[in-house]
């Protein structure tokens, strides 16, 4: 059943168009992230569902009602910012009965919610601190405790953890994931992080400039981006790209003196024919050591610099005149300077139209 | 090692040593020394004057203490001290005063701080250009606009006489004079309080939409508490621009109405009679005592107010 619908959602801003006919269909309990660089429209998108900002043109389904026109409190959602948003002269109790007292929910039900949220969080010996008297991680908290007590179907994250030191964000990310399982409510969360992305999605939509770019599962986004924007923005370090052309009969990838082999190239728009092309490697998909003989494609190359990271280790070196990153493990003693023979199959890459930038 | 001269045989460690007598430190606490006499000495010439007896005075030492300190003057001042037919002193401007102030204060600070929030938090088509006006109010001198407001009370008062069948004088009235003033304070208390709430962040006041708050429970729930240091300073601003105010006073009210400024003033330059200076020096410090008050009694409140409002515009 779906739970959250948008439909030919459009935004302007004066003349300027931030979402242009954007159409989204959630499922009910599942996590739905919105990731993107900064001003892509994934933040304007998220108020335009919470009601926060009024839209242009077509409509927001929640719950299988029409809520377009609808205030955000009677839209059956919660949302939590990025700066925790708490009201400063209340205690962690008072923020929590905020909305509940609002909604002229009886007393006895408040009390009972509230119980109930600090017991999932874990905030109970907080409940009579003022917000300033509160670390980041527990201020966070309280604020996903503002939205839990509301009781509804669709939470709304906008960068919660995007405030936090990085041990904190990691702790809060394993916790809201075990949240997810906990509740199953439906979630919509947007980050500039990928790793957040990629480890609390069911499914990732991918945004630039206002349009969606990909919607799928964080593997399905990993493995065979929609286009060279997706495959760049998505992992770290960043996918290797070589220009060049397909051959005739789409059997290999020519970059300047290199062949790489194609055979068994999953192709999603039917059989590849000569063309201008991206070929995208990623980082971790090249081999060094014993097996490199039974790859495809083999190389020589000279590394140029190491970055030694504990769990493993990145090389860069030129490879078909483009710079080129791989991944070894964090036991390999390498230093610059050394010659390695690396190995990879083209053909679990992903191939780019040179124009279209569109997956082949 | 190549240390210092001046260091020689002291290894350097801790916190650095430090002269007191510099060249800048003299300059410093001088120009400071001379600043301060500079605003005192009248000050102290007023207070001593007031305690001394008319012969005293009349030896012409400004500067010398009192011989015999005397409380009278400042009984006379408050409560003898003649304005035309009138003997009654100053009190009667100061309860006066009181009652323009205290509506006005009130009346204007809770006008002006509704504006504010509802222009930075609750934008609406034309906010931009409502907020412009408003402010381009604060720079037209008011002195151009005295006459046509006269003729507008005036007409007010009769507007609202026929209306309630009652005879209403605004023009000539304490009330007329607490519209003045409340109108007169809008422009600059606007602004004072739009830039406060335009630096309360955001997503508070979207969190508290949220949660079903609408206008007035954001306003008085969220918005209100978290604004007390600037109301601090809207206070302050109205009670001295108030309180201190003579044009205003003089053009609106009548005799029977006058505020304390437009009473001492007449006390002070009565041509009858004998200047009587330590009656007329009490009666200056009593006027001023009560923005002195205020400010002594919020000042650091006061500062810290006016860095809140001015970070972000």
């Amino acid at each position: 059943m779906t739970n959250v619908t948008v439909k030919d959602l459009t935004l302007d801003f004066g003349a300027v168009r931030v979402l242009d006919k954007l159409n989204i269909d959630i499922q009910e309990g599942e996590f739905l992230v919105l990731l993107g660089a900064s001003g892509c429209g994934k933040s304007t998108l998220l108020n335009c569902i919470a009601g926060l900002l009024d839209i242009s043109d077509g409509e927001i389904h929640i719950g299988g009602r029409n809520v377009t026109w609808e205030e955000p409190s009677e839209r059956g959602i919660g949302m939590v910012f990025q700066s925790y948003a708490l009201y400063p002269q209340m205690s962690v109790e008072g923020n929590l009965s905020f909305g509940l007292k609002n909604a002229r929910v009886p007393k006895p039900e408040i009390a009972k919610r509230v119980a109930r949220a600090a017991e999932i969080l874990q905030i109970e010996p907080l409940l009579k601190r003022k917000p300033a008297a509160l670390s980041g991680g527990q201020r966070q908290r309280v604020a996903i405790g503002r939205a839990l007590v509301r009781d509804v179907d669709v939470f709304l994250f906008d960068e919660p953890l995007s405030n936090l030191d990085a041990k904190l964000r990691a702790d809060l990310r394993v916790e809201l994931k075990l949240l997810h399982q906990k509740l199953d409510n439906t979630m919509i969360y947007v980050t500039h992080d990928q790793v957040e992305a990629m480890t609390l999605a069911d499914r990732i939509a991918i945004m630039r400039g206002g349009v969606v770019q990909q919607i799928a599962s964080p593997s399905e986004v990993y493995d065979r981006p929609s286009n060279k924007y997706v495959a760049g923005f998505i992992g770290s370090p960043t996918i290797n790209f070589f220009e060049g052309s397909i051959t005739d009969g789409g059997r290999e990838f020519l970059s300047a003196d290199l062949h790489f082999p194609l055979t068994g190239y999953e192709a999603t728009q039917g059989a590849l024919t000569a063309r201008p092309a991206w070929l995208g490697i990623r980082p971790e998909a090249v081999i060094t050591g014993t097996d490199v003989a039974q790859q495809p494609f083999t190389a020589d190359i000279t590394v140029e610099l190491v970055e030694p990271m504990g769990s493993d280790t990145l090389i860069y070196t030129t490879l078909a005149g483009t710079p080129f990153r791989f991944r070894m493990s964090g036991k390999a003693s390498v230093a610059a300077g050394d010659t390695l023979k690396i190995g990879f199959d083209p053909a679990q890459g992903s191939l780019f139209d040179k124009t279209t930038e569109k997956r082949l | 090692m190549t240390d210092a001269p001046s260091n020689l045989g002291v290894t350097p460690r801790g916190a650095k040593p430090r002269k007191r007598l510099t060249p800048t430190n003299i300059m410093l606490y001088g120009t400071l020394f001379v600043a301060s006499v500079y605003y005192l000495l009248p000050l102290y010439v007023m207070l001593v004057t007031s305690l001394k007896g008319m012969p005293e005075i009349r030896l012409g030492n400004v500067f010398a203490p009192p011989v015999e300190v005397t409380f009278e003057p400042w009984v006379k001042a408050w409560a003898q001290a003649c304005t035309g037919i009138n003997c009654d002193g100053l009190s009667r401007g100061f309860w006066n005063s009181v009652q323009i102030l205290v509506p006005s204060v009130v009346i204007s600070i809770a006008i002006a701080s509704i504006n504010g929030y509802a222009l930075s938090l609750w934008k609406f088509k034309g906010s931009e250009v409502f907020f412009t006006i408003l402010i381009f109010g604060a720079f037209i001198p008011y002195q151009v606009m005295i006459y046509p407001i006269v003729i507008l009370l005036r007409e007010a008062g009769e507007v609202l006489s026929a209306v309630t069948g009652t005879k209403i004088r605004l023009m000539g009235s304490i009330w007329g004079l607490v519209i003045v003033h409340t109108i007169f304070g809008m422009p600059i208390l606007t602004l004072l309080f739009r830039n406060y709430f335009a630096s309360v962040p955001e997503e508070l006041f979207k969190a508290a939409r949220v949660d079903g708050a609408g206008f007035w429970q954001i306003y008085f729930q969220i918005m209100l508490p978290m604004a007390l240091p600037i109301f601090v300073v809207a206070i302050i601003l109205q009670v001295t621009g108030i309180w201190n105010d003579f044009l205003f006073g003089v053009i609106f009210t009548k005799p029977d109405t006058y505020p304390m400024t437009v009473q001492l003033n007449n006390i002070v330059n009565s041509v009858q009679g004998v200047k009587e200076y330590n009656v007329n020096m009490a009666a200056t410090m009593l006027t001023g005592l009560v923005p002195l008050i205020i400010y002594f009694a919020s000042g650091k409140l006061f500062v810290r107010g006016i860095a809140a409002g001015a970070v972000k515009g």
